[in-house]
């Protein structure tokens, strides 16, 4: 056992982690952060995805131990300081853009990853950036338009609600 | 103008937030005091003789607390199955026994042959290792054909055969189909495989196990689609526990799919052992776990015939079907090819005369049994493709023959036993041929050859039975439960309701489209009212959600409660107003007293149930709630046209779907916006299917595609937008809302599409390709193409 | 996982000395070794994290060629654009989370017969530099998983001499999206190279034949009707041998006609 610190969500977080221990491990175990999933074992559903020092990761590919003395950000970090939905969680919620909800912590960070690089990502963007993000609910169709929507493009024509 | 409360609007899903927050509350996401974790040693083999197991060195690892094997579960009920199939000779179908922990033999690779629980994940991890199995390795049955050849290795010793049953529907008109056949103008044959698939809802399966020596009371909580079928099966079946002394909770679960309908070895198993080890123990399925133990879908091989007249009308059909049932009968795999595939033969088409054979086979394969749709894609796959495949030979239009033969009048009592009750399938044929340009079509396909791409449209139709299913129906066809639902209406003093209701929500989004139809029906405003589900100790009963039946047979189970409600309503607001019940009208959440302007509003109404001063104690109880069960008379019989385009690089045979198109007739609708959703998510999963997706054996029995590594899930750039259609509308008849379900139309309605499309593309290239076996992978595309 | 004990050395030296005991193992960024170790598929002792050494990290560019350091991330290779078709190759590898996370040293070091950098490194004829040695491509890879790296030696960096022209085409495995197929051309100053991965039972190869007539005509018709042999091309799930073959001669010819 040895002891990780780091700033998730903007608060200082420590416990003792294994090596093997791993960073979706400490978010849900040790700090009770259930809002990031684990969907696979071989890191390609992105059910994890949370930002380590403003970059989408694998949280479930990445020990613990790396991201000692990093800035963590999850899904439970991401709505307005009054608790209202951010501009991508509420254009998600908008557009429907999620059903059972399990991709969809993932979904929301790397979208944020995604508009921070590419403010106006245009739809083969968005499906391009999503590779790594596996939602089985909604066939994509408003996960792509929640985004196209969230960043700022008019949907209004996008077949169907 | 869309409405923007009540049925017909589209309000934004109040489930959203907690999921769009982290705050869902997934089951492994509950951990309880002084948990265990279980580790399941699984066969690596897919078939053999277990000659021992020695867990002494495993059970003196760090933090083991107590190792099982199939001795601990001797004498304990197996895993039962809900549905027994008749054959076509009267005799019940072959049922192995299905035992929680393997029991002298293993089947398939995974079947779980020893469960060590210790202080965590990894220690009994560790001690599963260190258990030595002695396992006499038996040659594996993978193949149908082959299992059910003279002299096979049998998958359980004590059946006769691989065989569990040969179905033959309807028997008795067979001669008369085979004579159709020998005057028949022109017959269509085609040979196929409807592949084996893995549902895959993104949250792997959990299970966690708690009992209380204090009260004797045992808890369970549990990835499912429906608690009390769980709470039911495993109660009485399994582990003999009285079902008011076990509670099953299904909190938010992340997608299901069909595979969280059925009762598991690992549900039981965490029951059980919670008590045995007198602590809470918790299972967490990885997804490689997944792949080799929740159950599997599809998995037919399927010959089909069309018979048709010299004007082109269908006269005849005859299917032969393969269905694998993998090495065990999961809860309800026997109803899926044959009450859920062989009643949906007819489709869309008046086809006189259809003859179903289906031929259920044991092999060592993980169990097959319902996956999003459950046996009407397998119809609807076959027939659509048969009725593509004639109109190529004939040299008509797809859509004219299709046209041609529509049932158009209703209702229409099929020759494959249903009755359908509404519906409209020139209108989504025609709503169908609004959503695409097919005069540009020819212009399209001209540009991809310019760009040395082949085009092709694909087009078919679906019918689904949904809304599962009359009582006295189902168990006259073997069904072993009754397929009713239930909802009980809360009114609060303050008028705020909370709904209590056996389906089970995990995306459809019930929160949400639930309080709009009571809302509807009382007038009060939508944000009043909440629905509680998913727990058995909360809800009076439930079958749970499958079948697209939430909204058919438990939303009418909640509006004939709401009914009890709004007449108790109204006899104490006809006490309130001094008038008489029969005079007391209900609009927008005001009581009035018809004709005059004596009004009393809902809350004033609640307040009075639950402060009876002044009250008809004499004549009604206080409080008010309300209980209905619903039982439906008929399935309902959704249906749709759907149309596909794409583009087919012929050097690397790679298929792009250019577009897609859904024209559904879903009767009335709740809300529009999860009603698309729910036909997007089905569309993703049938394309899935048609290009992707595929689960494969060797011929050992080992999983080759175990992980998404080599399981090819639909990803956002496999998918374009979709474009859907619902404005054909024919409500269904016998349900109080009208409605019909429209949670697995999407994956019924759309791979035959995709697959004509690329039928139809090849085609255009001069191959002489006439079927492609799904997926319609690059390599499967090209090899068609190089033959 | 077998627990394994975590070390972050922030030099090469002491990584190497960290390195010394056989059972530890090298830490890339994870993109591979931790699925392996979620399926127990390898127990190393100790693993030493190489994300932490600052002379690994980074993309420089000496003119005629660049140096990336071996703990540097595809994002970073991706975004950096001195020699377009290796960033264009990066900028594809996996998803983003995983470029942000997964390193050149990993993934040359593992060589997997299925991923994209052993061709670019193949095919531009880059050198291995490691903390011992460098080693010329040509004489790196030595089949599947297999390369000439020694027991817990570590590659620093990559020497990437600039092409003239240079292309990468990937034909996606389907589920895991790694190359079912991928071919780098590059027409360098010592010639046309043409290196295949995805394909062949041997790992990464060149393809001589088709560097061969590239060199004599530097265009796709150059290739026309050639394909390599399809025995000992990797044959499964997703493809047989034969269809390999035939789309090594594909990819190969839309990375020549890229090229130009
Ligand atoms: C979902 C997903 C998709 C992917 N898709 C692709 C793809 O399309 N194409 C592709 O090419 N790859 C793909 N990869 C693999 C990815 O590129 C990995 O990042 C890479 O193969 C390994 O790099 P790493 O830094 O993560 O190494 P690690 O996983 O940390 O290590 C891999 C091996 O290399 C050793 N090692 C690591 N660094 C060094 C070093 N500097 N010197 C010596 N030895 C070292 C380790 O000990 C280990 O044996 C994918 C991975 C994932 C998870
Ligand atoms: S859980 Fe991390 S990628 Fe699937
Ligand atoms: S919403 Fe269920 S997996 Fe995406």
């Amino acid at each position: 056992m040895s002891q990780v610190t780091m700033t998730v969500n903007g608060k200082t977080a420590s416990g003792d982690v294994e090596g093997r221990t791993l960073l979706s491990q400490f978010l849900r175990e040790n700090l009770k952060l259930t809002g990031t999933h684990v969907g696979c074992d071989t890191s390609q559903c992105g059910a994890c995805v949370v930002h380590v020092d403003g970059k989408a990761v694998k949280s479930c590919t990445m020990l613990a131990a790396e991201a000692d003395g990093a800035t963590v950000d999850t899904i439970e970090g991401q709505a307005e300081a009054d608790g209202s939905l951010n501009t991508i969680q509420q254009a998600f919620q908008d557009h429907h853009g999620l059903q059972c909800g399990f991709c969809t912590p993932g979904m929301v960070m790397s979208t944020a990853a995604l508009l921070k690089d590419n403010p106006k990502p245009t739809e083969a963007e968005i499906r391009d950036y999503l590779e790594g993000n596996i939602c089985r609910c909604t066939g994509y169709h408003n996960i792509v338009k929640s985004i196209m929507a969230a960043s700022g493009q008019d949907v209004g024509s996008i077949a169907a609600e | 103008m869309p409405k923007d409360h009540g049925i017909g609007a589209s309000p934004k899903r109040r489930e959203d937030v907690r999921f769009l927050t982290g705050e869902g509350n997934y089951t492994d996401d509950i951990n309880v005091n002084g948990q265990a974790y279980v580790h399941f040693l699984r066969s690596d083999v897919a078939h053999g003789k277990i000659n021992g197991i020695d867990t002494s060195a495993a059970a003196a690892m760090p933090g083991v607390v107590k190792i099982f094997t199939g001795a601990d579960f001797e004498g304990i009920g197996g895993l039962p199955c809900g549905w027994q199939v008749t054959d076509k000779h009267g005799e019940p179908m072959q049922e192995p026994a299905h035992p929680v922990l393997a029991q002298g033999k293993v089947r398939h690779v995974g079947d779980p042959i020893a469960a060590v629980v210790a202080e965590s994940v990894e220690q009994a991890r560790d001690a599963a290792e260190a258990i030595e199995v002695d396992i006499e390795e038996l040659p594996a049955v993978v193949d149908m054909k082959a299992a059910l050849s003279e002299g096979a290795t049998k998958v359980h010793d004590d059946l006769t055969s691989n065989l569990c049953y040969d179905w033959g529907f309807v028997e008795e008109v067979k001669p008369d189909v085979d004579a159709a056949f020998e005057t028949a103008a022109h017959v269509t044959t085609l040979e196929l495989v409807n592949q084996r698939m893995v549902a895959n809802p993104m949250e792997p399966r959990v299970a966690i196990g708690d009992y209380s020596r204090g009260t004797d009371e045992h808890t369970l909580y549990t990835t499912s689609q429906n608690p009390h079928v769980i709470r039911l099966l495993m109660g009485a079946f399994v582990l003999g526990i009285p079902e008011h002394k076990l509670r099953v909770v299904a909190p938010d679960v992340g997608g299901g799919f069909g595979t969280k309908i059925f009762h598991y070895a690992e549900e039981a198993f965490c029951t059980f052992a919670a008590k045995a080890c007198n602590r809470p123990v918790k299972w967490t399925s990885s997804r490689s776990e997944a792949f080799m133990s929740d159950a599997h879908g599809r998995d037919h091989v399927t010959k089909i015939e069309l018979a048709l007249d010299a004007d082109n009308n269908f006269i005849a059909l005859r299917t032969d079907t393969l269905a694998n049932m993998g090495a065990y009968l999961s809860t309800f795999a026997p109803s899926v090819p044959t009450w859920l595939h062989g009643t949906l033969m007819a489709g869309n088409y008046k086809t006189p005369l259809i003859h179903v054979n289906v031929r259920a086979v044991f092999t060592n394969t993980v169990p097959v049994d319902a996956y999003r749709g459950a046996g009407r894609p397998e119809a609807t796959f076959q027939l659509e493709r048969v009725v593509d495949k004639a109109a190529r030979e004939l040299g008509v239009d797809p859509i004219a023959l299709r046209r041609q033969n529509f049932i158009t009048e209703f209702p229409y009592a099929t020759p494959v036993a249903v009755e359908y009750d509404t519906g409209d399938y020139h209108g989504t044929m025609d709503a169908l041929e609004g959503l695409i340009d097919r005069d540009g079509f020819a212009a399209r396909r001209a540009e991809s050859e310019k760009n040395g791409k082949l085009r092709g449209l694909g087009v078919n139709c679906y019918i689904e039975a949904c809304g599962i299913a009359p009582s006295n129906l189902v168990g006259q066809l073997g069904a072993r439960a009754g397929l009713y639902d239930a909802a009980t209406v809360r009114v609060t003093a303050t008028g705020s309701i909370s709904v209590m209701v056996g389906a089970h929500s995990h995306g459809q989004g019930h929160e949400t489209s639930f309080p709009q139809v009571v809302a509807e029906m009382i007038g009060i405003d939508e944000s009043q009212i909440d629905i509680v589900h998913g727990d058995s100790s909360k809800i009076p009963f439930g079958m749970g959600t499958y079948g697209s039946r939430s909204i058919a047979v438990c939303g009418s189970a909640m509006v004939r409660a709401t009914e009890k409600i709004i007449a108790k309503a109204k006899k104490i607001a006809a006490h309130l107003l001094e008038a008489s019940d029969a005079d007391i009208e209900l609009k927008d959440g005001q009581f009035s007293v018809a004709g005059t302007d004596k009004s009393v509003a809902w809350g004033d109404v609640t307040l009075a149930a639950y402060v009876p001063h002044n009250y008809p104690l004499e004549d009604i109880e206080p409080g008010l709630e309300e209980t209905a069960f619903y039982d439906p008379a008929n399935f309902t019989y959704p249906s749709g046209a759907y149309a596909c385009e794409v583009e087919v690089d012929p050097e690397t045979g790679k298929v792009t779907i250019e577009s897609f198109a859904a024209a559904d007739d879903f009767g009335n609708i709740i809300n529009p916006m999860i009603v698309d959703g729910q036909v997007h998510g089905g569309i993703g999963q049938g394309i899935g299917q048609a290009l992707l997706e595929n689960c494969v054996y060797d011929e050992n029995g080992q999983l080759m595609t175990g992980s998404y590594m080599d399981y090819a899930m639909p990803r956002a750039d496999d998918v374009p937008f979709y474009a859907v259609d619902h404005s054909s509308q024919t409500p269904c008849t016998h349900n109080p809302l009208g409605v019909k379900g429209c949670g697995e139309a999407g994956a019924i309605g759309s791979p035959p599409s995709v697959i004509n499309a690329v039928v139809d593309a090849l085609q255009s290239g001069g191959h002489d390709v006439t079927h492609i076996d799904m997926p319609a992978s690059p390599s499967r595309v090209w090899a068609a193409m190089n033959k | 996982m077998y627990n394994f004990d975590y070390e972050k050395p922030s030099t090469v030296a002491d990584a190497v000395a960290a390195l010394g005991d056989e059972d530890a193992q090298a830490l890339g960024g994870g993109q591979t070794l931790i699925p392996t170790l979620k399926q127990r598929l390898a127990s190393p002792t100790t693993l030493v994290s190489l994300s932490g050494i600052s002379e690994m990290q980074g993309i420089t560019d000496e003119g005629g060629s660049i140096t990336i350091g071996g703990a540097t991330v595809h994002a970073d290779v991706a975004s950096n654009g001195a020699i377009a078709a290796l960033s264009d190759l990066a900028g594809n590898i996996g998803d983003p989370a995983v470029r942000n996370r997964g390193t050149i040293g990993g993934s040359l070091a593992n060589n997997d017969p299925s991923a994209c950098y052993p061709s670019a490194a193949l095919g531009l004829g880059a050198t291995i530099v490691t903390n011992t040695r460098e080693i010329a491509a040509d004489d790196y890879f030595q089949g599947m998983f297999s390369t000439a790296l020694d027991e817990g030696e570590i590659i620093t960096a990559v020497k990437v001499p600039k092409p003239e022209a240079a292309n990468y085409q990937k034909f996606e495995q389907p589920a895991s999206r790694f190359a079912l197929v991928g071919v780098f051309v590059a027409k360098t100053s010592g010639g046309v190279r043409v290196a295949v991965t995805g394909a062949s039972e041997e790992g990464v190869f060149r393809w001589s034949e088709a560097e061969a007539a590239l060199n004599g005509n530097f265009s796709a018709d150059a290739l026309e009707g050639m394909a390599p042999d399809a025995d000992g091309m990797i044959a499964d799930l997703h493809g047989t041998s034969a269809y390999r073959a035939h789309l090594v001669g594909v990819m190969t010819r839309r990375a020549v006609a890229a090229c130009s």
